[in-house]
């Protein structure tokens, strides 16, 4: 009992309170958190320190998150005593000395465990995102708010180090996990020289240099005092500048017009959906689209809201949108074009003289066919049932078109050819007649309800794809525009179409939108 | 071939005794067992002990030296009934598999094991898999060792203490004639430690002798009236038996303390994140004192009712650790103290979480409101005293407040991840074309079953209603073997067809007239637990019988509709016999057998070959799939319909997009399943292939450069078109 007494005493007074150094480490099944957990165990063992590790891995291997425990202890503390250590088997909300996050959004799941302490805690995280299914299943913008984790990270750890450590370990022909216990060295919480780290690497004997180089380059980022503040990419793209000059002589009037009749604010916009408008199609039909801007702009001087133009902004957007819809057209157009055989190469870093080929997916459906064809051919081909059924079983199977032959380039040359046939077409005369009934009604919102009519421009954004997926985009965006005509006139109307709009791009099928379409009372036509 | 290889663990498994052996857990037990003189190793694998049967399955010389005979069992059931021999003949033997799962299966064999009783030595090691990363419905396997006695050991979670339960597990079999388990929490199957290593020892009584001598003895059959001696035998002389063995050798610990007017009763499993538990509120420190004394139990069943007593004996209250559900050592210990009349309070699951993983965090809370409870000066910071603590009003309400207390700002931020199919999987292709055909003929009843592929359960694909255990795929849908107008759909594994389904689901189908449809995944290995083989594995395994087609046993057993679909990437074939399944006139059971071996397994065989053969210069061809940004519109309908993990986004690239795009990241292993699904659903024509000749043919190197000049001229014609009618000057590269 003597013993005992002493713990007593001893805990009472706070002597021998020895704790172990404690490490967590969030990853994804794949990852190599495994390899990382057996080096930081070899390099604890072989330095005067006695550890544990322990895992759940089991299906979380199969791409899911799992978590990773590693207990220290300095071995002479234990001998110097005569006595084992009891490991826990588990990371202890708040006791945590170092957590080692593998992607954005784990260290985000390590705060919220309770694992990442103010007082005490270590954060380590590579900023890299590796999307989660949920986020990319969303017809829209499903990605999460990076920039909140990296926010929260400040606040909830005492020291928060990061660097996107997958880009820097691929540049060094490296995984990730080399990159992490560089950046587990580099933060220089644990008891070990470097040369200890670089030689668990060693010792381990699996692709040793590069290794080394990534955990050289992840060291370095963390010691470094100037360390590059954490880009949180929001997926979007700006535009570009108006250039002071177009680049080709015929284009420079379109320019010259933007730069006169547009506020300054819309110049980029108008800019992008120029070129868009361009390679589309050509000169006259880029300035059919600064016609269409420019009637929109109107009403938003006449608004009183020359200055910030909402709607000129929007309408710069989501009319070159509408004016370049997708078609077979627009596909072999972008599928032939020179700089993309390039872009490809450098996806697999292949060099300029490989051999690389190509084989690209098409599969047209019939509508697509026909509303290529001159209008009155179209529609007596859509009308004639024995021609159509022809057609259908010529198209059963997708058309598979290996673009680096020359079969295949002169194929794509010709149908993005048709370009110059393009107006004649069934469907550009169909999407001209729904573009002026959607800008018809963003006309009359505008006068009554200006936001309304912004928000009526907004909604251009759920038409995209093809076949189907045109189609159920299509009928989202058809019945928003019939709730707009609902709601013009009635108060908070703005608001509630463009949350009719975030729950269309929930979804696929439409589940969140109908919710909230019964919630606001809306009949349906 | 298993997906792991223990090359280096299998090495371990023969240094001399004396050395320090480091690794897991469960590689602890494997070697262990060499020591302990086993005759035979037999078990199904699963997590958290798969690694046992995959390192034994990749140390067939060194049991060969031995005289270890070790199988890859059918199943649990089979796994259990192979302990047969002990209990004739004098022979160690050990089986092992995942439980409470296997031990459901295996316990028909189990219960007349342990009734008949054993000579040889008999070890059952059980991966009770239990709490985080589990994969299973939560129970104990204790309610298995009670109701049949069998010995329980649960020691505690270091690797001398686990070996030591190994060895001591084997001696009181063999001393009470009773089977033994050996339970083992995943966490502890994981933990990597060291032990010093002991002389491995061929078994002193051999299955050849066994085989030359045949003995047979009916009183150790289940028969009557032996089973009616078996009864009395194992209450009244093989119970006490162990009991002696268990106090003689002290296998159960006690651990002092100065506060003696308490006291803990721990299971050993528990040991160290009690103890942790307990250096939190500073009531012990990191070398396991204790000022509250301890009493663990390193055998979980049966309890020693003396020690209880002697712990119990003078203290004013005791707290029982023990986790999930029913409490029998609280309701056991219980009515030990009220039969000896003492007047210790007994707390338990009044202090500690009724349901759920006993973490460090909530053994320290229920350590807490003990100590506070009877010693409040004890407690760092007096904690309010309760007579019974407050339950939240769901029990899945105070889980998710526990994991949602911290950082509160981000639980609207951080995306679930649970697991799925992996890259390249070819099972996602069977989904994909389920989910197209359910587009076409509506939603069908669908019964999943185990394997990897109930993550068809999981986003994107939302697909399967119930999962009744392995290879009961079909079984949970015979009750729809009735007339209607649509068919239910089964899902089975191959792993759970060879396990059981054969007959629990497809002759069962054919004998009751079933007019269902089952989809049999043939990926070539028990894929979900390792990638162990199979009998339908396509490999070459020299240890065991392979290539014996599913399709064969289901044609055997009376099935007259099959269709095997020899590449399940091939959407429209899969989806042609989907469809053909579900509307044919045909009655009776109709069964896909749909056959691409696992990518993880493949990759694995494939790419270090491929690397191999580039190095040599040899012509590879090196396949990616991606996506043309501006063709893509960013409505991520292939994610939905195929999910794979390289099927990624990125920012448009356009500021007129708002909306991310696809993009296909480093990991495609080129399994084309975007491409098909995007040509079968009539999706859209952002998919390319890209094929990389690696050491071209010198034909190709000109074909190549003749292509370039023709198609170059038609470049520089749309390059000039481009640049005749463009805004921006061409951006430098």
């Amino acid at each position: 009992m003597s013993s005992a007494q002493s713990l007593a005493s001893g805990l009472a007074r706070g002597a021998d309170a020895a704790r172990p150094i404690t490490i967590a480490v969030l990853a994804m099944g794949g990852q190599g958190g495994g390899v990382l957990v057996d080096w930081i165990v070899d390099l604890a063992e072989r330095n005067g320190y006695l550890a544990q590790s322990t895992s759940v891995p089991g299906v979380a291997q199969r791409t899911g998150a799992t978590i990773y425990y590693v207990e220290l202890l300095a071995r002479a503390h234990a001998e110097a005593r005569g006595l084992q250590p009891v490991f826990a088997l588990m990371p202890v909300p708040g006791e945590v000395d170092i957590v080692i996050a593998a992607e954005l959004m784990e260290a985000g799941r390590a705060m919220q465990r309770g694992l990442v302490n103010p007082a005490r805690t270590t954060l380590i995280a590579s900023s890299h995102r590796e999307f989660a299914t949920l986020e990319k299943v969303a017809p829209g913008n499903g990605v999460a708010d990076g920039a909140a984790v990296l926010e929260a990270a400040s606040r909830h750890a005492r020291r928060f180090l990061h660097e996107d450590m997958q880009r820097l370990a691929r540049s060094h022909g490296s995984v990730i996990s080399a990159a992490l216990f560089g950046a587990l060295a580099g933060a220089g919480e644990l008891p070990f020289s470097d040369a200890a780290y670089e030689d668990t690497i060693r010792r381990a004997g699996v692709s040793v240099e590069a290794s080394l180089r990534a955990w050289r380059a992840a060291f370095e980022a963390m010691r470094s005092p100037i360390r590059s503040e954490p880009v949180f990419d929001p997926m979007q793209t700006e535009p570009l500048p108006l250039p002071a000059r177009a680049a080709s002589e015929a284009v420079e009037a379109l320019r010259a017009r933007v730069v006169g009749e547009f506020p300054a604010a819309a110049h980029p916009m108008l800019g992008a959906g120029l070129q868009r408008l361009l390679e589309y199609q050509d000169c006259d039909y880029a300035g059919e689209y600064l016609d269409r801007v420019s009637r929109i702009h109107r009403l938003s001087q006449d608004a009183g809201r020359a200055q910030a133009p909402l709607a000129t902004l929007e309408a710069a957007r989501w009319i070159a949108v509408a004016m370049s819809y997708d078609d077979i057209i627009r596909v072999a157009d972008l599928k032939s074009r020179p700089e993309r055989f390039e872009r490809i190469r450098a996806e697999v870093g292949a060099e300029a003289n490989a051999v690389v080929g190509t084989l690209e997916y098409f599969h047209p459906r019939v509508d697509e066919v026909c509303s290529l064809l001159p209008r009155s051919l179209g529609l007596r081909l859509e009308a004639s049932a024995a021609l159509r059924a022809r057609l259908e079983r010529w198209l059963a199977q997708g058309r598979r078109v290996r673009s680096h032959t020359l079969t295949g380039q002169v194929m794509l040359h010709a149908l993005a050819g048709l370009r110059r046939w393009r107006r004649g077409s069934l469907r550009h005369h169909r999407e001209q007649a729904h573009l002026e009934r959607w800008l018809g009604l963003v006309t009359e919102a505008l006068q009554v309800d200006y936001d309304l009519g912004v928000e009526v421009l907004r909604c251009r954004r759920l038409i995209k794809g093809y076949s189907d997926t045109h189609t159920r985009g299509l009928g989202k965006f058809d019945r928003l525009m019939a709730a707009a005509r609902q709601l013009l006139g009635q108060p908070d109307a703005a608001r509630r179409l463009a949350a009719l709009r975030e729950a269309a791009l929930a979804d696929a099928q439409g589940r969140a939108l109908e919710q909230q379409w019964q919630s606001m009372g809306l009949t349906r036509e | 071939m298993a997906e792991r290889s223990f090359a280096r663990e299998v090495e371990q498994l023969r240094v001399p005794a004396g050395t320090t052996f480091r690794g897991e857990g469960i590689l602890a037990v494997t070697k262990a067992l060499l020591e302990c003189g086993v005759g035979y190793v037999a078990g199904y694998q699963g997590a958290p002990i798969s690694h046992l049967m995959d390192v034994l399955a990749d140390a067939r010389p060194i049991l060969d030296e031995l005289g270890v005979h070790f199988e890859s069992s059918a199943s649990e059931a089979c796994a259990a009934a192979t302990l047969a021999p002990s209990m004739t003949y004098p022979i160690r033997g050990a089986v092992t598999w995942k439980s409470t799962v296997g031990t459901n299966v295996a316990s028909d064999a189990l219960a007349n094991l342990a009734s008949g009783g054993v000579v040889g030595g008999s070890l059952i090691i059980v991966g009770e898999d239990y709490g985080e990363g589990s994969s299973i419905m939560q129970e104990r396997t204790h309610a298995f060792a009670m109701k049949s006695q069998i010995w329980l050991l649960d020691p505690r979670p270091n690797l001398p203490s686990i070996v030591d339960a190994v060895h001591h597990g084997f001696a009181l079999s063999e001393a009470s004639q009773s089977p033994v388990m050996l339970e083992l929490r995943i966490r502890a199957c994981h933990v990597h430690g060291s032990f010093v290593t002991r002389e491995n020892r061929p078994p002193t009584f051999s299955l050849r002798q066994a085989l030359d001598a045949p003995k047979r003895d009916t009183s150790r059959i289940v028969l009557p009236p032996a089973s009616f001696m078996h009864e009395h035998e194992k209450v009244l002389e093989r119970w006490p038996a162990a009991v002696r063995y268990i106090e003689t050798h002290q296998l159960n610990e006690f651990f002092d303390g100065d506060i003696d007017e308490l006291g803990i009763v721990m299971l050993g499993g528990l040991y160290n994140n009690t103890l942790r538990a307990l250096m939190h509120e500073n009531l012990a420190d990191l070398y396991g004192r204790s000022r509250i004394p301890l009493y663990v139990m390193n055998v979980a069943y049966p309890i020693i009712e003396s020690e209880v007593l002697k712990f119990c004996e003078g203290k004013k209250a005791v707290l029982v650790i023990e986790e999930g559900q029913p409490d029998y050592h609280e309701q056991a210990l219980n009515a030990v103290l009220r039969r000896a009349a003492l007047p210790t309070l007994l707390h338990g699951k009044d202090l500690l979480s009724m349901a759920g993983e006993y973490t460090v965090a909530e053994l320290r809370r229920g350590v807490r409101e003990f100590a506070a409870r009877y010693r409040p000066a004890s407690v760092a910071v007096a904690a309010p005293i309760s007579i019974r603590r407050e339950r939240p009003a769901s029990a899945a309400a105070a889980a998710g407040a526990a994991m949602r207390a911290a950082a509160p700002e981000l639980a609207q931020v951080v995306p679930a991840r649970p697991p799925g199919f992996c890259t390249g999987c070819p099972e996602r292709p069977i989904f994909s074309s389920l989910t197209l055909v359910q587009q076409d003929l509506g939603e069908h009843h669908i019964a999943g079953d185990i394997g990897c592929h109930l993550f068809a359960a999981m986003p994107p694909f939302h697909l399967g209603a119930s999962t009744m255990g392995y290879g009961l795929g079909a079984s949970s849908a015979a009750a729809f073997g009735i007339p209607a107008s649509k068919r239910a759909i089964a899902i089975m594994g191959d792993g759970g067809f060879w396990h059981n389904g054969l007959t629990s689901g497809i002759a069962n189908a054919v004998f009751n007239k079933s007019d269902g449809v089952t989809i049999i995944v043939d990926n070539n290995y028990s894929a979900a637990t390792g990638g162990q083989d199979i009998p339908s594995s396509r490999a070459n395994n020299p240890q065991r019988s392979t290539h014996h087609p599913i399709e064969a046993a289901v044609r055997g057993v009376g099935v007259q509709w099959v269709r095997t679909i020899t590449d399940t990437y091939d959407v429209k074939a899969m989806r042609q016999a989907l469809r053909e399944a579900l509307t044919t006139e045909f009655q009776g059971p109709k069964v896909i057998i749909a056959q691409s071996e696992c990518m993880l397994n493949r990759q694995r065989r494939e790419r270090p070959q491929k690397a191999a053969a580039t190095a040599r210069g040899e012509r590879v061809i090196k396949e990616k799939f991606g996506v043309d940004a501006a063709v893509c519109s960013g409505d991520h309908a292939c994610m939905r319909v195929s999910g794979c993990p390289s099927l990624t986004l990125r920012p448009s690239g356009d500021p007129l997009k708002p909306d991310p795009v696809a993009q296909v990241d480093d990991s495609c292993v080129a399994c084309g399943h975007c491409g098909e699904v995007a040509d079968a659903a009539v999706l859209c024509p952002s998919f390319y292939r890209i094929e990389w000749v690696r050491n071209p043919r010198p034909w190709e190197v000109r074909l190549d450069r003749l292509r370039g000049a023709l198609t170059g001229w038609l470049q520089r014609r749309r390059a000039r078109s481009l640049a005749d009618r463009s805004l921006y000057a061409p951006q430098r590269p």
